[in-house]
Formats: structure tokens, sequence, C-alpha cells
């Protein structure tokens, strides 16, 4: 047999790529399930982080279903129009421009008798790629409890500072309500001030752009909650 | 094969005589890019052990029926094949770790150490020897992955696989982590150092 000639060439590429193919399409299949189980795990993972509670490994949708005992969907008017905020993409809603049209998704977590948090997810653009988060009101509405920022691909030790502790933590206790108007938390060179009364953070030096992508996040994500966050405040 | 192949120098030579990083200078994209902590720049490694050892088996095994015009694409679908699945089970068993390599999982294709084993031995032995080849090249690669990210990870951060180790005392007498070692360029300072300190032990390595 001629092993050089143009239909065994032939034939022997299409024999490995089916192969080849075959055995990826069985793998992909046979594992989908436990990565489509780890990758909501990740998800419930950073839910739970925006309240600082850091849930038992392996047992995560167990505590996730513990502290999360509500999740709904609201409109920009505040109306609750839906029960699945899992499920919500908040990648696309993002980016829908009018917010009128945006599901937008809330959890209510239980962190003790009496004491109810309100998480809200934030997407938005880094400098290299998407940056997300989750942002944990109290129940006034007003008062931020806790935060949680994630990237793909922002510069380590630069812009990759946002998921550190340092930077979110200077989120706790800042209000987006100032007599009665709404102001989602600037974020700022460190040292200076917003040109509005709006309650601020440092940005990250040398981390400036994926600073500014935090504040233009937060703008676009929390701004449309506005009218269900002031319900929440008047209860 | 007219040579009688030593088994022993074709596993132990590329730890460190014939290392793939420190003396030919393959592979080094990925030891600057997944090196910041020591557990990814360990499972990078393990990846590459496996990938190289089964591709090189694979290859070995069917270098007979490969037409030689279409050698290269043929090594090219094997090692993406078997990079997609070693992937897919990170995904699967190891999350977190996935999420940290990341794309560098992906380029393990690219890998210059790969093809070059494949082409420069796998397509020319007999399946045992190119599997040892494989397993001994990985580890060679896999050497010089965990030193740098030992180093980067302990004056970086202060931690070695994510747990403390510089004692809080010394962060309280003053003592800062040193930020550009998690930086890129420091990878390649410290890979720099590690082929000065190889070279400077190993007289036959250095160039007149």
């Amino acid at each position: 047999m001629n092993k050089q000639s143009n239909i065994y060439t032939i034939v022997y590429i299409i024999v490995m790529v089916a192969a080849v193919g075959t055995a990826l399409a069985f793998t992909a299949m046979s594992l989908r399930p436990k990565q489509v189980d780890n990758a909501n795990a990740d998800k419930m993972k950073q839910i739970l982080a925006s309240v600082r509670i850091t849930p038992t490994p392996g047992e995560v949708t167990t505590d996730f279903e513990k502290y999360i005992t509500a999740q709904f969907i609201v409109n920009e008017a505040g109306e609750k129009v839906g029960d699945n905020a899992f499920g919500v993409d908040v990648a696309a809603e993002s980016k829908i421009k009018d917010a009128a049209d945006r599901k937008l998704p809330v959890y209510e977590c239980r962190i003790a008798e009496n004491d109810v948090k309100y998480i809200i997810p934030v997407y938005g653009a880094g400098l290299w790629g998407p940056i997300w988060g989750y942002v944990s009101f109290d129940s006034d509405g007003s008062t931020i409890y806790g935060a949680y920022f994630a990237h793909q691909g922002e510069t380590p030790g630069l812009g990759a500072e946002i998921e550190k502790a340092a930077f979110s933590d200077q989120f706790v206790g800042k209000q987006v309500f100032k007599g009665g108007a709404f102001y989602p938390i600037e974020v700022v060179k460190a040292g200076q001030k917003p040109a509005d009364e709006s309650d601020y953070v440092d940005g990250i030096s040398g981390g400036t752009i994926t600073s500014k992508g935090v504040g233009s996040m937060l703008d676009n994500c929390l701004t449309p909650y506005k009218a269900f966050l002031q319900t929440l405040s008047e209860k | 094969m007219a040579d009688k192949i030593n088994y022993k120098s074709v596993f132990f030579n590329p730890f460190s005589k014939d290392n793939p990083v420190v003396v030919q200078i393959l592979g080094i994209c990925s030891v600057l890019a997944v090196t910041a902590k020591l557990e990814p720049a360990l499972v990078m490694g393990m990846s590459v052990i496996a990938v190289l050892a089964f591709a090189n088996v694979i290859i070995s095994l069917i270098r007979n029926t490969i037409p030689t015009n279409i050698r290269i694409i043929v090594q090219l679908v094997v090692v993406a094949g078997l990079v997609v699945i070693v992937d897919q089970l990170l995904k699967a068993y190891a999350y977190d770790v996935s999420k940290q390599l990341s794309v560098f999982i992906g380029l393990i294709i690219t890998n210059c150490i790969l093809m070059g084993r494949l082409e420069a031995f796998a397509m020319g032995n007999k399946p045992w020897p190119a599997f040892l080849d494989g397993v001994g090249n990985g580890i060679g690669y896999a050497i010089i992955l965990v030193i740098v990210g030992f180093f980067r990870e302990l004056f970086g951060s202060g931690t070695l696989m994510g747990y403390q180790v510089v004692p809080q005392s010394f962060y309280e007498a003053g003592y800062v982590n040193n930020g550009l070692m998690i930086l890129p360029p420091m990878a390649l300072i410290v890979v720099a150092c590690v082929i000065w300190v190889h070279r400077s032990r190993n007289k036959e390595l250095q160039e007149e």
C-alpha cells in the first residue's frame, strides 16, 4: 500500500478526525453535568462572599439554600416580575440599554433571625475583559453591607486587586441614598473626592481603568434598582 | 532501531542535562504565565506530563502509518484532542484551579516542548521509550515551573499553596510582600537565575 498517495492521506485524515471528534464529544457529554454543578457552586460561593459568608467546601449548595431564603426578579419600577434570579444572565441584562427592559435579580439573604440582606449582582468591563460582582444591602435599602468583585483577566497586582478584601471592604457602610437622591458609589483616585456628594471609595493605583470600570459597572447596574431599594427603605 | 536506546538516559536526561526549559529554552511562555502561585504551577506541570506522555505514546503507536506530508497535522490533532480532554477533566474535578489556569491549559497545544518531542522522538521510537521520554520531559518542565512558582509565591504573596508561611510578626515588624514578584517580568528573572545556577553547576553546558 502506498502511504504517500493522496487517497491514503485523505482517508487517513478523515478517519483520524472522526475518531478524535467522537472521543471529545463523548468526554464533553459525560463530564457536562459535573461541570455545570461546579459553575453553579462557584456562583453561589461568590454570592455568599458578598455577605461575608464562606461556605463549607463541598457543601456550597446546602449553605446557599440555608442563607438565601428567597430570590426574585424585579423590574425598574421595583415590582416583582419573577422568582428565578439565579437563572438570569446578568451579563446579557447589563448590556440592555433601556433599564426598563432589564430583568433585575435580587437575592434575599437571612444571615440571622430578623437580619435580612439583599444581594444585587453587577457586571461590567475592566481593562482586559469582564469584571463582575455582588453587592449586598442592609434592609434599609441604602447601607452597603458587603461587596464582592471578581475579574477574568485583569493585570495581577494592579487591576486584579479589585478582588482583594482590601478593595471590596471599603464599600462596607457606604450609603447610596443621600437626602432622598440616589448615588451609586463612585470609585475615585486615592485622595480625591467626587464632584457631587455621593459616597466614594479609593480606586487602585496602577489599576485606573479597572477602577473606573468598577465605578461605571456600579452606576450601570445599581441605578435600575433605585425604585426597589427605595421601597425597602420605606418599609 | 539500529542503536540501542538507553532507557535510563531517555528518562533522566530531561531532568537536568537536557532540560526542556533551562537548557533548550522551550515553553517559556507558560512558565511566565502560570507561576505566580505554586498550585497552578503544579497542576500545569502535571497536565503537561499527562498530555506529553499520552501524545508521545499515541504518535509512537501510529508512527508507521502516518503519511509524511501531513505528519505535523496529525501530531497537532492528537495533542489538541488530549489538551481538550485535560481541560474538560479539570473543569469537572478541579474547578478552582481550572479557573486560574483558564486559557493556559488550551495553550499547552502550542507549547514547543510537545511538538519538539513528538517530532524529534516519538516519530522514530517505540511506544515504551516514547512514554519514558514524554514523562521525563514533562517532569523536567514541571520541576522548573514548581521552582519558579515556589519563589514567586513565597516572596510575592508570603504564602505557599495558599497557606500563610511568612509569620504575621514579620509583617508587624515592617516586612512587605514584593509586589513585583507576581508580575510576569519576575518570572523571566527567576528563570534566568535558575539557568545561571544550573549552568554554573554543569560545566559541560557552558558555552565558550
